[in-house]
Parts: C-alpha cells; structure tokens; sequence
C-alpha cells in the first residue's frame, strides 16, 4: 500500500483552493460593508462596520417576489420530473418491449439537445398557447429539458432492484402497478430524492426559458432578477453581492440537508 | 390520478406475452409500453418536435407576430455571407478548445487527488464544491463585480490585472470568460474523475509497487489509462457546454467589445431575440445543432467511445 503524502498534488489543490475561495470571500465580506467603506477599502479588505442595510436593500428592490417566483417555478418542475420519471424508468428497466429501449435511447438522444437549439420553436409553442409571461410556460419546458438526466439516473438506481424481489412479489400475483407500488418505488427512495434535488437545481438556476419567455416584473425569477439588478444598479457592488448571496441560500440550504442525493446525481451525470 | 387509473388498465396488457416460456414469476413487474408513454409525449413536445421545428423555420421569414413566411433558402444565403456568422463559429470553436485544456488536466489532478483517503480532502472538495450550487447567472454577475475597474479587484492588485480594463479588450474577455468557465465547471468535472478513480481496483496500484512503479508512473501507467472512458464523457459535456455558454457572455461581455465574444450561440440570441429575425436565429440555432452533433462524433470515433457503449446500457 502507498501512503506516501503527495505534496505536489497537496500544494496543488491548495492553489486551486484560493482561488475559489478568494471570490467567496470577497462576495461574503463585500455585502457587509456600506457603499462608500467597499469603494474605499477595496474588495480584500475586512468589513470594519458590519451593516445588514445591502441585503435589505436588495429585497426591497423585488427579490422577495423573485424568489416567490422561483419556489413556484421550482416546486413546478420537480412535481412534473417526480410524476413522468419514475414510472418511466420503470418501463425502461423492467419492460420487455422492444419499444421501451428504443425509448431509452430517444432520451440518451435528448441529453445532446441544447437548449439553445430549440429555443425558437418553444418560444412559438409557449405564445401559440398562450402561456407567454406564464410561470406556467417556464416549468413546461424546464421539466421537459430535466428529463434525460434524471431518467438516466433513476433508471441506474432502479436495476439494483433484483429479480428474485419481483418473484417474491410474484407469489401473491402483483400486478405491474401493484409491484410498482409496493417493491420498485419504496427501494428507489435514494434515486427518487436525487432527482428531486437534481431538478430543483436546474429549475432554480435556470435562465434561458426565464429570459425568453417573461417579461414583466411580476413574472420574473432570481437569476433574471440578478441580471436586471445589474444593469439597473451596477455601481452598487455591495448590493449587487448582497443579492448573488441571497440567491445562493436556498441551494445552500438543500445542500446541507441533501449532499449526498446531490453528490450521487452529478457524480451520475458524467456516466460511469 | 386518471392517468395513473388507465396506466393500471393498459399495464397488464403488455405482460401477458412472456408468461408462457417462464416460471410465470418473471412476468411480474413486466410495465407495459404505456408506462412509458406520458413522458415520452411530453419530451418529444417540448424538445424533439422544436427540433424538426427549428429546421422548418430555418427556410421561413418571422418577426415574432403574426405567421412565418416560407423564403426558401434566403437565411441561409444571408448567414453565409455574414461575417459575424463565420466570426462566431471560429470564436465558439476556439472557447471549446481553451475550455478544455484548461478544464481537463486540472479536473484530473484534483479529482485523482480528491479521491484518497486523507482527513482534510473532504473539507476541501466540499468548498470546492461550491461554485457548482450558484448559477451561471450569479456567478457572472458576481465576477463582473469582482473584476469592475473601479470597485473591483484590478485596483487592488495591478500586477495581477494591469490597467485594469480587462473587459474591455478581446484577448481579456475571453481569457475572463474562459477563466469564469474554468471556476464554475472544473468542480464539477473533479467530482467526475473522483468517482471514476474511486473506482479503479487498488489491485493494480498495489501490482506496480510491488514492480517498483513510482507515483507518478503508477499515474501515467495506471490511472490515466483507466479514466480514459470518464474523460471522453467529460470532454463531450465540455464541447457541449462550451458550445452553448450564453448567460456567462450576455453578463459579462454581452458579446463585446464589439463583436469580439460573440459565439454562435449568443449571436442567436441576439438574431433571434433582439434583432427579432427568428429565421435567420432558427438557421444559426440548426448550425448549432449540426456542430455539437459532429464535434461529438469526431470524438466518439477518434477516441473509440462506441466500445462504451455496452457499460452505457449497464446503467
């Protein structure tokens, strides 16, 4: 066994450490100052007068309506992720048919379609239904583009299930719903609150659909939110890092609480 | 709930063929196609059926009210013969590369780090972990704060940034965004090469000591070779997410000075969204389809990747 300690690695990612953590700190110490100290002092210096007056500031100027907005656009999408995926996935591991691995392949496909690609077309779709400035009319396609990586995520967690537990299940002659049910959804627990997190993540940090699709102030979510901000007061840097701040905080807290289904996914996500 | 009443009725349907030839056991938890189906509908609405879309309105004229125009080839003349257009694509190609020779050597080494056993790894890969939680858009606005030539960190440390305007020059805002794409993603692509060296059997680095292989032939011999397939699946969501990085450049460069950012895809955007010219936006956005498609394949072939395909199905 090797246990020699590898110090250029160690220096290495010590390096690697500043550098995310310089940004972090300035974001944190900057939104405890007032305009004039940051201006003054520079960004690497330490907040010699703690004030809370940028973070009120900040939601004054909407942000609790952004983020009303965002949990609506969030607990959206995962409610539509959480509906199709898992029976989905079921069909793709447990299925027979021929039609259920083309299928599986239709959303392997589907992880190469940017967004961007497709933009068009959805901002035509979304205005011919009329769901334009609609919250409803972001969660549609944002659940929609969710879809390959978490099926492709609940799909691995769902073959652990094996094959002698669907005999067993068997002896009281379940049907495919009742082995759903009663066998493949209480063991997939682990995968199921993955994608949960995985997809509340990408609604709460999208963009694009936001931007294309919105318009007005009573429609629009944090991360437009934090473009606007920054157009409107850009000299105000404390307030602007008060809001990157704020925006991080729900993540943050989902991260605390779901680190290891939040690990798993984007550990899944590059394949194995 | 009505759905999921006639998924019960349309479920036993398909799992009747199989009882014969087996026990009758292997039927159970055989879903029929229907299981399957809400889903499918619903990603071939928003995601499959936009793409047969995009490549009709590609040969149509659309401001955005009223119907598209059918105009034949007419954007794509247009598109060919736009300087912007070529302009981008070069710019696109040349974010792809420096995303993934910066990305790639640095993920490997903290990932491969990242996945030993020392007390203080786990500390750190959680703060490195953090860029990951802020979202494009946070993180762009962040840094254009950061780097303000005022308020921002060029005051304090002009050996570091020089006359400060770093944005305000073509090889400045690209070294930044490529810089930006480096802090958001590397953490991710560490976690990737953490999982993957995680998995490597210890039997093999074990094998090389006993041959007297240092660490840093056991890396090159040992490691890299086996991490092959994971970086092939990084690089692709590198090119992919190279190719299509938007809200990065819209904040921070919005694709300036002059035309100096402006990749494909945010030149899209700007035909499409600001310009109103959704033709001419659906042709670019087509463009970018075909390239991330091709780029990928290149990859696929050159690298062997379609031999992964059977651990693929493994999932």
């Amino acid at each position: 066994m090797k246990t020699r300690p590898n110090y250029l690695a160690g220096i290495g990612s010590f390096a690697w450490l500043l550098v995310v953590a310089i940004p972090l700190y300035v974001m944190l110490s900057g939104t405890f100052q007032t305009r004039e100290e940051f201006g003054d002092n520079g960004p690497l210096s330490f907040p010699t007068s703690f004030t809370l007056q940028n973070y009120a500031d900040a939601i004054t100027s909407g942000f609790g309506r952004y983020f009303l907005n965002t949990v609506v656009v969030t607990v959206g999408v995962v409610a539509i992720v959480l509906l199709l995926v898992p029976p989905l996935s079921y069909a793709i591991v447990r299925s027979q048919s021929r039609a259920a691995s083309f299928v599986f392949r239709f959303f392997l496909l589907g992880l190469a379609i940017p967004a961007q690609a497709v933009i068009v077309p959805v901002f035509y779709l979304i205005n011919a239904v009329g769901l334009y400035d609609n919250l409803l009319g972001i969660i549609l396609p944002t659940a929609a583009f969710a879809l390959p990586i978490c099926t492709l995520i609940l799909s691995g967690t769902m073959r652990d299930i094996t094959g002698e537990l669907y005999e067993a299940m068997a002896m009281d002659g379940a049907s495919p719903a009742r082995a759903f049910f009663r066998l493949v959804l209480p063991l997939s627990k682990g995968g199921i609150s993955t994608i949960a997190v995985f997809s509340a993540l990408q609604a709460w940090n999208g963009f694009l659909f936001p931007l294309i699709l919105t318009q007005s102030e009573s429609t629009r979510v944090v991360t437009l939110g934090l473009f606007n901000f920054q157009t409107q007061y850009g000299i105000n840097i404390p307030g602007l890092l008060a809001a990157v701040t704020l925006s991080m905080v729900p993540v943050l807290l989902v991260y605390l609480f779901a680190r290891r289904a939040l690990v798993q996914g984007l550990m899944g996500a590059g394949g194995k | 709930m009505t759905t999921l009443a006639t998924r019960r009725q349309a479920a036993p349907g398909g799992s009747t063929t199989s009882r014969p030839a087996r026990s009758g056991a292997s039927s159970v938890g055989r879903p029929g196609f229907a299981w399957a189906l809400p889903a499918t509908i619903f990603f071939a609405l928003f995601a499959l059926v936009p793409l047969a879309a995009v490549a009709v309105l590609s040969f149509t004229s659309w401001s955005g009210l009223g119907d598209p125009e059918f105009v034949g080839l007419e954007n794509w003349e247009t598109l060919v013969a736009d300087p912007v257009m070529l302009k981008s694509l070069w710019l696109s190609l040349l974010f792809i590369v420096l995303g993934v020779v910066t990305q790639t050597p640095l993920s490997i080494l903290l990932g491969v780090w990242a996945a030993g056993h020392q007390r203080n790894r786990a500390v750190l890969s959680a703060i490195y972990f953090i860029p990951l939680l802020l979202s494009s858009a946070a993180i762009s606005v962040l840094w254009r704060a950061l780097l303000d030539p005022n308020f921002g960190l060029p005051g304090q440390l002009p050996w570091l940034f020089g006359d400060g305007n770093l944005l305000g020059t073509q090889a400045g805002a690209i070294g930044v965004l490529i810089f930006v794409g480096m802090w958001q993603f590397t953490p991710f692509h560490t976690l990737i090469y953490q999982g993957a060296a995680k998995g490597i059997p210890p039997v093999l680095y074990q094998a090389a000591s006993i041959d007297g292989a240092g660490m840093v032939r056991q890396f090159f011999s040992i490691t890299l070779p086996q991490l092959r397939n994971t970086a092939i699946t990084s690089i692709i969501l590198m090119v992919v997410g190279g190719l299509t990085t938007f809200e990065t450049v819209l904040i921070l460069t919005n694709g300036g000075p002059g035309t100096d950012t402006t990749i494909t895809a945010f030149y899209m955007y700007q035909e499409a969204f600001q310009s109103f010219d959704f033709g001419v936006g659906s042709a670019i956005a087509l463009v970018l389809v075909v390239v991330a498609t091709l780029i990928s394949l290149v990859v696929v072939k050159v690298s062997g990747y379609d031999k992964m395909n059977s651990s693929l199905e493994g999932l």
